[in-house]
C-alpha cells in the first residue's frame, strides 16, 4: 500500500516474475497517493457540477414564471451583485497566494505564518460574500419577494442559495485548515488538503460566474 | 404547545392501532428482531458483531453485508408484491378484497421504492464490492471508509423506510412520486416525506460509491493490467459507476426541490404561481432511465463471466462489448422522454426520443450475439449461474422487444400506464438484473465463502422462479392489451379475472422459488463441511479472472503480491502455462485500513435526522446534523487510521493456502 514498500521490494520483485503460483509486480499505488486522491476529488466535483446544472434547468425552465410578481430586471441589484462577485473573485487570488506559500512552507520548512494570513484573508473575503448575499436574501423577503412569491423566485433562491451553502461549507473548511496548519504546519496531508480546498474554492467561483452571468446579467438585461 | 417543540407533529396516533393487518405484521417483524437481537446477546456476538462487521471497512465483508441487506429487502418487497397480486385476486367482479386504498397505495408505492433503491441497488452493489477488487488485483477500495460510509447511508435509508410502516405512513403517490399529487396539497401526510429522506440520504451514499469505484477502477487496478484486459464486469461496472456519478446528482437536485415545495412552500412543482410539475417528471426521468442500465449494466457483465467460465471459452467479441456497453451508457441519457410520451410534446420530440429508444436495442442485441456466440460450439456446463444466464437470455429478449413496442409514441398513447408497461419493465428487470444478481450471487458465493451453495435446491429455485415470472406476468401482457391499467384497487371486468388468477397464481409460484432459496441457504449451511459443497481451492468453477487465483474466503489483504497480467483472462492464462508452486522467500508487511465507526455514527444521526426531518422535530435535526459533522470531524483528525498485517503472518498464510493447491494436485510443487 505505502510507497516505502515498492523500493524496499524491488529487488527480489525483479526475480519473481517468471515460476510462481501467481505472477506478481512491485506494489505501487494505494490510499496514500496525493495525486490519486485529487483525482477522486475531480470525481465529486463532477458530481457536485451536475447537481448545481440541475438548478440551473430548473431556473431555465421557470425563469419566466413570475406570477405577476416582480422579474429579475426589477428585483436585482447590480451593485451588490457586482461588490459579490469582486469579493469572491479576489478570493480566489489570496486562496492562491495561501497555496504558494503553504508549498514553500512545504520545501523550505519556513514558518506557517504568510499561509495563515492568506487563508485568513481569504476567509474575509468569502464571509462578506455570504454576508452580501444573505442581505440580498433578507432584503428581498422583507418586501415579500420570497422563494414563497413565484416560481422564478423560488428557482432563484434555491441556484443562488445553494451556492451560498456551498461557500459557507468552503469557509468551515477553511477555518479547520486554519487550525489544521497552525497545529500540524504544512506536513503531506495537510498540504493536498489545502490542494483540494482549492480545487473547491475555485469551482464555487466558477460556478459563481455561471450565476454571475446567466442569473443576474441575463435577468437586468431583459 | 411544549409537546409539539419536542415531539414536533409526532403523536401516539401516528401508529396504526386499529390496523389489524400492519399491527400484526409489526408484531410478527418485533418477535423476529427481539428473538435475533436476543440471540446476538445470548451468544455473546454483539463485540464480534461490532468488530468485524459493523465497522468493517473490508470491501470483501461490506459486500457480503450488502447483499444480506438486498436479500432481506427482497422479502419485504415480494411481500408487498404477494399482497398485491392477492389482493387484485380477490378484488374482482365488485368485491372490495382485504386492502383498503388507501394501504394498497402505500404498498405498490413501498413495493417499487424498495425493489428498485433498496433491493436492486444494494445487490449491485454488494456484488460489486464483493467481487471487483478482487478481479483488478487491488488490495481494496480507493476509499475504503467512505465506502462503509456509503453502506450506512443506504441503510439509513432502508431504516425509513421501514419504520414507516409503523410510524406515520409511506407515500401514497407510486414509487415515482409525481407532483402535484406528491405536494404538500394533496398528500398532507407524512407519507412522501419518509420518501424524500430515504431516497436523498441513501442516494447521497449512492453517489460517494459511484465515485469510490470509478476511482478504484481506474486508479487501483493491479500495474500490468490494461484497461483493455479487464474483466469485462469491471468494465460494465465502470460504465455503472459513471452513470451513478453522473445520474443521482439529479436525482439529489430534484428530490431537495420537492423537499422544499413540502416544506418552505416553494414553488418548483405547484399548479399555482408558475411552479411546474412536468419539470419534476423530466428530472426524475433523467435520472430515472439511466437508473434502470446503472442496474443492468453489471447484470451484463456477470453473465459475461458466467458465459466464458461455463462455457471454457474466451467471451467473443470482447472489444464488441466494451463498446456496446459505453453506447448504452451514452444513450441511456438521450431516451428519458420516452417515459411520459402523453406529456405532449410535438410529434417530432417523440419521433426522436423513440427513435433514440429503439437505438438501444441495437447494442443490446451486440451483447446478445456475443454471449450466443461464446457458447457456441463450446462445452456447456449446466450449473445453476449458467442457467440463471440462459434464462436471462430468453426472458429479457421479450422484455427488450416489447420495449421497442412502447417506443412506439403512437402506440405508447395505447398503453401509457397499463399493465403491459408494469409487465414490460418487470420482464427487464426481473428477468435482467435480478436474474443476473443470482447468477452472480450463486457464482461467487463459493468466493465469499468458501462453499458452494447447494446445487439441487439451487436448480428447483432457478426453475420455479422462470416458471412463475412467465405465469405471473404474461398475463400482465394481455391485460394491458384489454385496457386494464396499474395502480388499481379493486377491478368489476368479468374478462380481467381469470387472468388476474392466474397472475397471482404464477407470484405464488414464484414464492415458492424464494422458498426454495431460503432452503438452499439452510441445506448449505448443514452441510457445510461437506467435500461436495467445500471450496478449498478456491477455484471451484475452473474460473478464468483474477479472483480465482487466490483462496476462498480471500485473505484479508486479498494478494500478498499484485499479480502480474498480460492478457485478458488472466488466471484462464497463467493456468495454461502451468501453475508452479511460488519461490518466493519474502513477504513483506501489508497495510491495511483500520475498521472504524465514524461511517456508522454518522449514517446512524443521518437516519435520526431524516425521521426528525419526517416529524418536523426541529431541535433533534440540527442535534443530528451537528452530531454527524463532529463525527466527521474527529474522524478527519484522526492520523493513525492503518494497521500492518506481518510478513511472517502473510508467509504462513500464503504457504498454508499453497500446501493446499498442491495437495489438491492444482499446482506442482518445486521439491
Amino acid at each position: 500500500m505505502s510507497q516505502t514498500n515498492s523500493s524496499a521490494s524491488s529487488d527480489f520483485d525483479k526475480d519473481m516474475s517468471e515460476e510462481k503460483v501467481f505472477g506478481t509486480e512491485p506494489n505501487h499505488g494505494g490510499h496514500d497517493h496525493p495525486q490519486s486522491i485529487e483525482f477522486g476529488f475531480w470525481l465529486y466535483l463532477m458530481t457536485d457540477c451536475l447537481l448545481f446544472a440541475s438548478f440551473f434547468a430548473t431556473y431555465a425552465v421557470l425563469f419566466m414564471n413570475t406570477a405577476g410578481a416582480p422579474g429579475g430586471a426589477e428585483l436585482f441589484d447590480p451593485k451588490l451583485v457586482m461588490a459579490e462577485t469582486g469579493l469572491l473573485l479576489t478570493s480566489t487570488m489570496t486562496f492562491g497566494f495561501a497555496m504558494v506559500e503553504a508549498r514553500r512552507c512545504a520545501r523550505t520548512q519556513a514558518g506557517t505564518g504568510k499561509v495563515l494570513l492568506w487563508l485568513g484573508v481569504t476567509f474575509l473575503l468569502g464571509a462578506g460574500f455570504v454576508a452580501l448575499e444573505v442581505h440580498e436574501f433578507s432584503g428581498l423577503i422583507a418586501d415579500g419577494y420570497g422563494p414563497d412569491r413565484s416560481a422564478f423566485l423560488s428557482s432563484f433562491f434555491a441556484l443562488v442559495g445553494l451556492h451560498g451553502l456551498h461557500v459557507t461549507a468552503g469557509l468551515i473548511w477553511i477555518l479547520f485548515m486554519i487550525f489544521e496548519v497552525k497545529i500540524k504546519g504544512t506536513g503531506g496531508r495537510t498540504l493536498t488538503r489545502l490542494g483540494r480546498l482549492g480545487l473547491f474554492w475555485h469551482f464555487l467561483d466558477l460556478v459563481w460566474v455561471s450565476v454571475f452571468t446567466f442569473v443576474y446579467l441575463f435577468g437586468v438585461a431583459q | 404547545m411544549s409537546t409539539s417543540l419536542i415531539f414536533g407533529n409526532l403523536t401516539w396516533g401516528a401508529i396504526p392501532w386499529s390496523n389489524t393487518l400492519v399491527m400484526t405484521v409489526l408484531a410478527v417483524v418485533a418477535v423476529i428482531g427481539f428473538s435475533i437481537l436476543a440471540a446476538i446477546t445470548y451468544f455473546k456476538k454483539w463485540g464480534y458483531l461490532w468488530r468485524e462487521w459493523l465497522t468493517t471497512v473490508d470491501h470483501k465483508k461490506l459486500g457480503v453485508m450488502y447483499i444480506i441487506l438486498a436479500l432481506v429487502m427482497l422479502l419485504r418487497g415480494f411481500s408487498d408484491a404477494f399482497m398485491m397480486r392477492t389482493q387484485l385476486a380477490v378484488a374482482t367482479g365488485g368485491a372490495s378484497g382485504y386492502l383498503p386504498p388507501e394501504h394498497f397505495d402505500q404498498i405498490f408505492s413501498a413495493h417499487g421504492v424498495i425493489m428498485i433503491i433498496f433491493m436492486a441497488m444494494p445487490f449491485m452493489i454488494g456484488l460489486m464490492n464483493l467481487i471487483l477488487p478482487l478481479q483488478i488485483g487491488a488490495r481494496d477500495v480507493a476509499y475504503p471508509f467512505m465506502n462503509n460510509l456509503s453502506f450506512w447511508l443506504t441503510f439509513a435509508g432502508v431504516f425509513l423506510v421501514m419504520i414507516s410502516l409503523g410510524v406515520g405512513e409511506f407515500a401514497k403517490t407510486g414509487w415515482v412520486a409525481y407532483p402535484p399529487l406528491s405536494g404538500k396539497e394533496y398528500s398532507p401526510g407524512v407519507g412522501v416525506d419518509y420518501y424524500l429522506w430515504a431516497l436523498l440520504i441513501s442516494g447521497i451514499g449512492t453517489t460517494m460509491t459511484g465515485i469510490n469505484f470509478v476511482m478504484t477502477i481506474l486508479k487501483m487496478r493491479t500495474k500490468s493490467m490494461k484497461l483493455m484486459q479487464m474483466p469485462i464486469f469491471v468494465w460494465t461496472c465502470l460504465w455503472s459507476n459513471v452513470l451513478i456519478m453522473a445520474a443521482f446528482p439529479i436525482l439529489t437536485a430534484v428530490l431537495a426541490m420537492l423537499a422544499l415545495d413540502r416544506y418552505l412552500d416553494f414553488h418548483f412543482f405547484t399548479t399555482t404561481l408558475g411552479g411546474n410539475p412536468m419539470m419534476y417528471i423530466n428530472l426524475f426521468w433523467a435520472w430515472g432511465h439511466p437508473e434502470v442500465y446503472i442496474l443492468i449494466l453489471p447484470a451484463f457483465g456477470i453473465f459475461s463471466e458466467v458465459v466464458s467460465t461455463f462455457t471454457g471459452k474466451r467471451l467473443f467479441g470482447y472489444t464488441s462489448m466494451v463498446v456496446a456497453t459505453g453506447a448504452i451508457a451514452v444513450l441511456s441519457f438521450l431516451v428519458w422522454l420516452h417515459h411520459f410520451f402523453t406529456m405532449g410534446s410535438t410529434a417530432n420530440v417523440n419521433a426522436f426520443f423513440g427513435i433514440m429508444t429503439m437505438i438501444i436495442a441495437v447494442p443490446t442485441g451486440v451483447k446478445l450475439i456475443n454471449w450466443l456466440l461464446t457458447m457456441f460450439r463450446g462445452r456447456i456446463r449446466f450449473e445453476e449461474p449458467m442457467l440463471w444466464t440462459i434464462g436471462f437470455m430468453v426472458t429479457f429478449t421479450i422484455g427488450g422487444m416489447t420495449g421497442v413496442l412502447l417506443a412506439v409514441p403512437g402506440a405508447d398513447y395505447v398503453l401509457h400506464n397499463s399493465l403491459f408497461l408494469i409487465a414490460h419493465f418487470h420482464n427487464t428487470l426481473i428477468g435482467g438484473a435480478l436474474f443476473g444478481f443470482f447468477a452472480g450471487y450463486t457464482y461467487w458465493f463459493p468466493k465469499a465463502m468458501g462453499l458452494r451453495l447447494d446445487p439441487t435446491w439451487g436448480k428447483r429455485a432457478f426453475w420455479l422462479w422462470i416458471t412463475g415470472f412467465y405465469v405471473a406476468f404474461m398475463p400482465l401482457y394481455v391485460l394491458g392489451f384489454m385496457g386494464m391499467t396499474r395502480r388499481m384497487n379493486h377491478t368489476n371486468n368479468p374478462e380481467w379475472t381469470p387472468w388476474l388468477i392466474a397472475a397471482c397464481i404464477g407470484m405464488f409460484i414464484i414464492f415458492a422459488g424464494i422458498i426454495s432459496q431460503i432452503i438452499q441457504l439452510v441445506v448449505t449451511y448443514r452441510h457445510r463441511k461437506s467435500e461436495k459443497l467445500l471450496d478449498k481451492t478456491g477455484d471451484p468453477w475452473d474460473g478464468r479472472t483474477l479472483e480465482w487465483g487466490i483462496s476462498s474466503p480471500p485473505p484479508i489483504y486479498n494478494f500478498a503480491h499484485f499479480p502480474k497480467v498480460s492478457d485478458r483472462d488472466a488466471y484462464a492464462m497463467m493456468k495454461k502455462e502451468g501453475l508452479n508452486a511460488s519461490k518466493i522467500e519474502h513477504y513483506q508487511d501489508i497495510e491495511l485500513p483500520k475498521n472504524t465507526s465514524a461511517g456508522f455514527l454518522i449514517a446512524g444521526f443521518f437516519a435520526v435526522f431524516g425521521f426528525a426531518m419526517v416529524w418536523h422535530i426541529w431541535w433533534l435535526a440540527i442535534v443530528c446534523l451537528i452530531a454527524a459533522f463532529v463525527v466527521f470531524l474527529v474522524r478527519c483528525c484522526q492520523t493513525d487510521v492503518e494497521f500492518k498485517v506481518g510478513a511472517e503472518e502473510v508467509a504462513r498464510t500464503e504457504r498454508a493456502h499453497e500446501q493446499t493447491l498442491i495437495d489438491a494436485g492444482v499446482i506442482r510443487s518445486n521439491s
